[in-house]
């Protein structure tokens, strides 16, 4: 079931098109993948569905309906939840405070106990390994942030979640974390659109790749249908590009191809 | 088990020991809380006992609660605008207008009491909602605008004052009296202690009880006792101490109401909340959905407001306003206080205690040089080193915070 979709969105700022007829349809229980060279427009796609701007023309269809996303908090209440790239969170306050930060419970004396009631739940759900909820967020690990942000996101029962680059400041461990929080997410029934540049990401748990180049479509593909170099070479719009020319050539200097950076 | 603490990572910390090994290892990350300050008021008042016995004495601790109600009250105000991360340099000054606009009220044009407060109080509130639309508005640093009322209301204070430069309070006033010679009788003080001690044990157990109900772990109930016949203790021997001579003057009462107030708003509140998180990290507080210029402008209102309360309080004190009411030091002692307290320079962290234990810190001080005899030059030095002093220690917890992992 197609939950969000997507058609001849475009956006100017000024004499730069940033994004020209984009078409995009994300269902529920799919991981699409948004992939795209610097500069290609995938920012900006985000920034329109999470209601930062609103595009110039186009339509976005909502659960069936035409719906305008006007501000931040039309989106919210839509049901689409963005985890920004810098996560926003505030270092000094702790888990649950960071989780329910503008939507506390009983805003006059609040409920404790029912947020860190809640707060634990939610952190299950996502099968998360952060040992106490009363810590600040400071001593938390980068895997573990990327968890409070995609769980606040939560917070409003949301239909589509989109997650900016969640795995560019992590590390091995951290980023398989997070992989398998998307995963989760899949399984719960929400439309997940990632936002990313690691080609090996992607592949792992995407269902589908949407690649943007120069701010228009290049191409929706199958995840299993289709391999890293035909993304790639979506993305630099060229079979015969700086990626794989670099990989060709050290494939003759005998070391073994490096795969999936596509930055 | 517990939901909360299933993770097999967590060391297990039951009943009172479970606590006190708590409060140790957040010290040793750099989470020093009010450790600094307790230390810094037992060495301040040992030098001092040793320098002048009557430091110490019954009289001038009851003296020093007095003294200290006016500029704590401004520190409270500049504990809530270093916690969003800002600064209000003009307190001293607003207090002193505050202070020149009742006494003009009050005995000048002879309007009733009351109304002489509130107009003053609204002043205070005037001034700080005009902050808070230059700062929202214009984007002006708060250091710069304050700088400027500083100045701009210490010339508004001496041209209300007119040619005379100084208006007495009639010492008949209610005012003069509250600030002055009322004080709690001995069974009240004894009975407000008990009610303190009582109510916090009631509202920790309640508290501890809906936490066990929710399957959450929660304090033992004999750490909650420890915890309630501590403060009893404290609060009884405080009241019997004071009692040997005056006792607990109103207008301290007044002060510490206020301190429980704020707490209150701070630490169980969703505007609060929000305090905290405009001082902690500002975008992500927007996008959080907090109203960032509303929560601004709130704690500059408050700023100034507590200025302007601290000014009557200062002027009833005083029994009069004159030129220099709110000048020389009582700037910097208001915010060396929120300081010394523990409120950090760098926002989003500090609480309303700090403002209460900062002002004991720096009345102390003055007081004990003062009995000594000893030169306002001298004493000046002397809170100059020891804000410093509480800056270092604000910096290098902060450090130690960072690399302990902990904000």
């Amino acid at each position: 079931m197609t939950v969000l979709s997507l058609r001849g969105i475009s956006k100017t700022f000024g004499a730069v098109a940033a994004l020209t007829d984009i078409e995009l349809d994300v269902d529920a229980g799919e991981v699409l993948a948004v992939v795209g060279d610097n500069g290609a427009g995938k920012s900006t796609l985000v920034k329109i569905l999470s209601g930062v701007h609103p595009p110039d023309s186009g339509t976005v269809t909502f659960e069936g309906r035409e719906v305008a996303i006007t501000n931040p908090s039309a989106a919210q209440k839509l049901g689409i939840a963005t985890v920004y790239q810098d996560l926003a969170l505030c270092e000094n306050l702790n888990v649950i405070q960071n989780l329910f930060l503008g939507h506390e419970i009983r805003p006059l004396r609040l409920n404790e106990v029912a947020m860190e009631t809640r707060s634990w739940e939610l952190l299950r759900q996502l099968s998360a390994k952060i040992p106490s909820v009363r810590v600040p967020v400071a001593a938390l690990s980068g895997g573990q942030r990327q968890t409070v942000a995609i769980a606040r996101s939560l917070l409003g029962d949301p239909k589509i979640i989109i997650l900016d680059e969640p795995t560019a400041a992590l590390g091995v461990a951290q980023t398989a974390e997070v992989l398998n929080l998307v995963e989760r997410l899949r399984e719960n029934g929400l439309g997940v659109i990632m936002i990313s540049h690691n080609m090996a990401d992607v592949k792992a748990v995407a269902d589908t790749v949407a690649v943007l180049r120069l701010g228009r479509n290049n191409g929706v593909f199958k995840v299993n249908d289709v391999s890293t170099e035909d993304i790639i070479a979506a993305i630099t719009g060229a079979t015969d590009n700086v990626v794989s020319r670099r990989a060709a050539r050290e494939g003759a200097a005998g070391h073994t191809p490096q795969e999936g950076r596509s930055s | 088990m517990s939901t909360d603490l299933q993770d097999e990572r967590l060391r297990s910390r039951d009943g009172v020991r479970g606590v006190v090994s708590d409060i140790v290892d957040r010290a040793r990350g750099g989470d020093l809380g009010v450790i600094p300050v307790v230390v810094g008021l037992v060495v301040i008042w040992t030098v001092l006992q040793i320098l002048n016995p009557i430091f110490l004495s019954s009289a001038n601790l009851v003296n020093l609660t007095l003294e200290s109600a006016a500029v704590g009250v401004i520190a409270l105000g500049i504990v809530c605008v270093l916690l969003v991360g800002q600064i209000d340099l003009s307190v001293g000054s607003v207090s002193g207008l505050s202070g020149a606009v009742l006494a003009v009220l009050f005995v000048g044009e002879g309007l009733p009491v009351w109304l002489a407060i509130a107009a003053a109080v609204v002043m205070g509130a005037v001034v700080g909602w005009v902050y808070g639309q230059l700062f929202n508005r214009f984007g002006v640093p708060s250091f710069v605008i304050t700088l400027a009322g500083l100045l701009a209301f210490l010339g508004l204070q001496l041209y209300v004052l007119g040619t005379k430069g100084s208006i007495n309070l009639p010492f008949d006033s209610g005012l003069v009296n509250f600030a002055q010679l009322a004080f709690v009788p001995a069974w009240l003080s004894y009975t407000l202690a008990v009610v303190a001690a009582v109510w916090l044990f009631v509202s920790g157990y309640l508290h501890a009880r809906e936490r066990r109900r929710a399957g959450l772990s929660a304090r033992g109930t004999s750490v909650l006792a420890v915890r309630s016949a501590a403060l009893l203790v404290v609060l009884a021997f405080v009241v019997w101490y004071l009692g040997q001579t005056r006792g607990v003057g109103w207008m301290f009462v007044f002060f510490v109401a206020l301190v429980l107030i704020m707490h209150y708003l701070l630490s169980r509140t969703k505007w609060g909340r929000a305090v905290y998180a405009v001082g902690g990290n500002v975008e992500a507080a927007r996008r959080a959905g907090i109203n960032v210029k509303a929560v601004y402008t709130s704690v500059f209102v408050l700023c100034s407001t507590f200025a302007a309360v601290g000014g009557i309080l200062a002027a009833a004190r005083l029994a009069a306003a004159n030129q220099s009411s709110g000048g020389g030091d009582v700037n910097l002692n208001a915010i060396a206080a929120a300081v010394i307290g523990g409120t950090s320079l760098f926002g989003g962290r500090g609480t309303a205690f700090g403002a209460l234990l900062g002002i004991i810190v720096i009345q102390s001080i003055s007081s004990g040089l003062t009995l000594l005899n000893l030169d306002s030059s001298i004493r000046f030095v002397v809170t100059g080193v020891v804000l410093l002093l509480a800056v270092v220690v604000d910096s290098v917890s902060r450090r130690s915070r960072t690399s302990h992992g902990r904000a």
